[in-house]
């Protein structure tokens, strides 16, 4: 009994120590907004912002733009993951493509990928293409960049080891370099779906009719605030959802450590 | 069969010299090394950290190039790693995302190797883990993967087996354990054995005879035959008599340690 009840008041403590701060925040800007020293036309509160969710969530539109981000989101950051994923262990492995490809990754690496839009529209049209290659251009670099750092890494004594007992190139990559990768890639795919993410409201500038970053612009327009930071938010919850999931398919893959969980 | 078989020379070391360029710099890690090793002999070599102890084994293993001499295993010249002899370094270099069962296959998987995998079995055995197979490397203590690493080296089983510091990072206690399954293993498996150490007791208790290196450049200063019958006792007079004696090899009468101990 007694341990259970040690389980249960440990359970109540992380879970206060999750949502708390979050939640002490949303208390003082509600009060804050009711005392009048917020102005709503500048911050809505907390509990307008929750009202408009619920509407827009209640007449379907708010589902609908998620669906069509999501998507968006989902097809750029796909491409990304397997040509960053393939072309950074093709680039990781060797030396020649890793010269012959430099220059051009650091150079394009920089351009932030709003400042693509012109030539997308140029060359997709303004469709869904030209969008999802948006979201890909900022989904890939974060990709291919940690591949290659990770498959650069790889332990130099393990490299030792695998030359001594003749092991074969194919299992030398599948045994040696991509376990040891495997962090340093997964770190690539997170931020590279977080840029994506990130990447949504400039790619739904181009001619959108829909999406929650079309959603954020056409609020802009008619000055609804509120509505704007439904927006924000929804685009900060599925990104952290999302990102769970890939945290968590790392958990499981990544057995063979004990994980750091601080001082 | 060849009846001396058993005399001939596992290893032929003629004139060996080894040099690194540190900024254009040359550095004479090894120079004019003549060492010949029988089969089924235990060697161990001392000397002191960067008198390119490691650099000599790396050769042996075939892992370094571009060396100045001749390195004959058998009657054939050196020129790259092979499954005829297996290493084991001071850090266990297991890889940490596969388990200890997988630890000790990683080496056999490929058509090169004529190991099936009921030999792995023996091996945990041969090395005290069989309740471990199924272990991540980070679950278990130095020693054990160090016997883990043992394990993987001989599951091929190579003709020589090289030794880099093994026990370098171990316990006084669980490293005078080590040392006696290495005995066993060698008693055992008939393995040429060369064991680098800088641990002068372990040299003496594990060799047939122990080669003295200098450094700077790396050279063999001597080599000194024990004759003593194994299991050794570290403590008896002939012990610490050829103990004292390499001691002497080490330091001038000046510098000597009051005790022996490091
Ligand atoms: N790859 C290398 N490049 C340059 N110098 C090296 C390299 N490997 C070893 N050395 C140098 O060669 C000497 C012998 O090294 P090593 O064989 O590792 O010595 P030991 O194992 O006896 O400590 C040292 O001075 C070391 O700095
Ligand atoms: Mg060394």
């Amino acid at each position: 009994m007694a341990y259970s009840n040690i389980r249960y008041t440990e359970k109540v403590k992380h879970f206060t120590q999750y949502f708390g701060l979050l939640a002490l925040l949303l208390l003082v800007w509600e009060a804050l907004s009711r005392l009048g020293v917020i102005q709503p036309i500048i911050l809505p509160p907390p509990s307008q912002i929750a009202l408009v969710f619920y509407d827009l969530l209640k007449n379907g539109s708010l589902l609908k733009h998620i669906g069509i981000s999501v998507l968006r989101v989902l097809e750029g950051f796909g491409i990304a993951a397997v040509l960053g994923l393939t072309l950074g262990m093709g680039i990781g492995l060797s030396q020649n493509l890793a010269r012959m490809s430099d220059l051009i990754i650091q150079v394009i690496k920089p351009i932030p990928p709003i400042a693509w839009i012109p030539l997308a529209i140029l060359w997709f049209g303004i469709g869904e293409q030209s969008k999802v290659f948006i979201i890909f251009l900022g989904a890939f670099f974060p990709v291919i960049i940690n591949t290659i750092d990770g498959i650069r890494q790889t332990d130099h004594k393990l490299v030792e080891v695998a030359r001594i007992l003749e092991v074969s190139k194919s299992r030398f990559i599948l045994e040696v370099v991509i376990p040891g990768a495997f962090p340093s890639i997964m770190t690539g795919l997170r931020v590279g779906l977080m840029v994506a993410w990130m990447c949504v409201v400039a790619a739904e500038l181009i001619a959108a009719s829909g999406g929650v970053g079309y959603l954020i612009m056409d609020a802009r327009q008619l000055s609804q605030s509120d509505v704007v930071l439904v927006g924000m938010i929804t685009i900060g919850i599925i990104g952290k959802l999302m990102d769970s999931i890939i945290s968590w398919i790392e958990k499981k893959v990544i057995t063979w450590k004990p994980v750091f969980i601080g001082v | 069969m060849n009846n001396n078989n058993s005399v001939r020379p596992k290893l032929l070391i003629e004139n060996l010299s080894k040099s690194y360029w540190v900024n254009n710099d040359e550095l004479k890690a090894l120079q004019d090394i003549n060492l010949t090793i029988l089969n089924g002999e235990f060697v161990a070599i001392v000397g002191s950290s960067g008198c390119g102890k490691s650099t000599l084994l790396k050769i042996i293993a075939g892992l370094e190039n571009g060396y100045k001499g001749t390195v004959l295993l058998g009657n054939e010249k050196i020129s790259g790693p092979g499954l005829d002899r297996g290493m084991v370094f001071q850090e266990h270099r297991l890889l940490p995302w596969l388990t200890v069962e997988k630890n000790i296959t990683f080496g056999i998987k490929d058509k090169k190797s004529k190991v099936t995998a009921t030999t792995v079995s023996e091996h945990l055995d041969l090395v005290g883990l069989s309740g471990f197979a199924n272990a991540y490397p980070f679950q278990l203590s130095g020693g054990m993967a160090q016997r883990v690493s043992i394990a993987r080296a001989l599951v091929n089983q190579p003709e020589l087996l090289l030794f880099d510091e093994p026990f370098g990072s171990l316990d006084a206690l669980t490293k005078i354990q080590m040392q006696k399954e290495v005995l066993r293993i060698w008693e055992a498996e008939k393995t040429t054995m060369i064991l680098v150490t800088h641990d002068i007791d372990e040299a003496i208790f594990l060799g047939d005879r122990v080669v003295v290196m200098s450094s700077r450049p790396g050279t063999i200063r001597k080599i000194i035959p024990i004759d003593l019958l194994r299991p050794r006792d570290r403590s008896s007079y002939e012990f610490t008599q050829i103990r004292k004696a390499i001691y002497h090899e080490f330091f001038t009468e000046a510098e000597e340690p009051f005790s022996y101990a490091i």
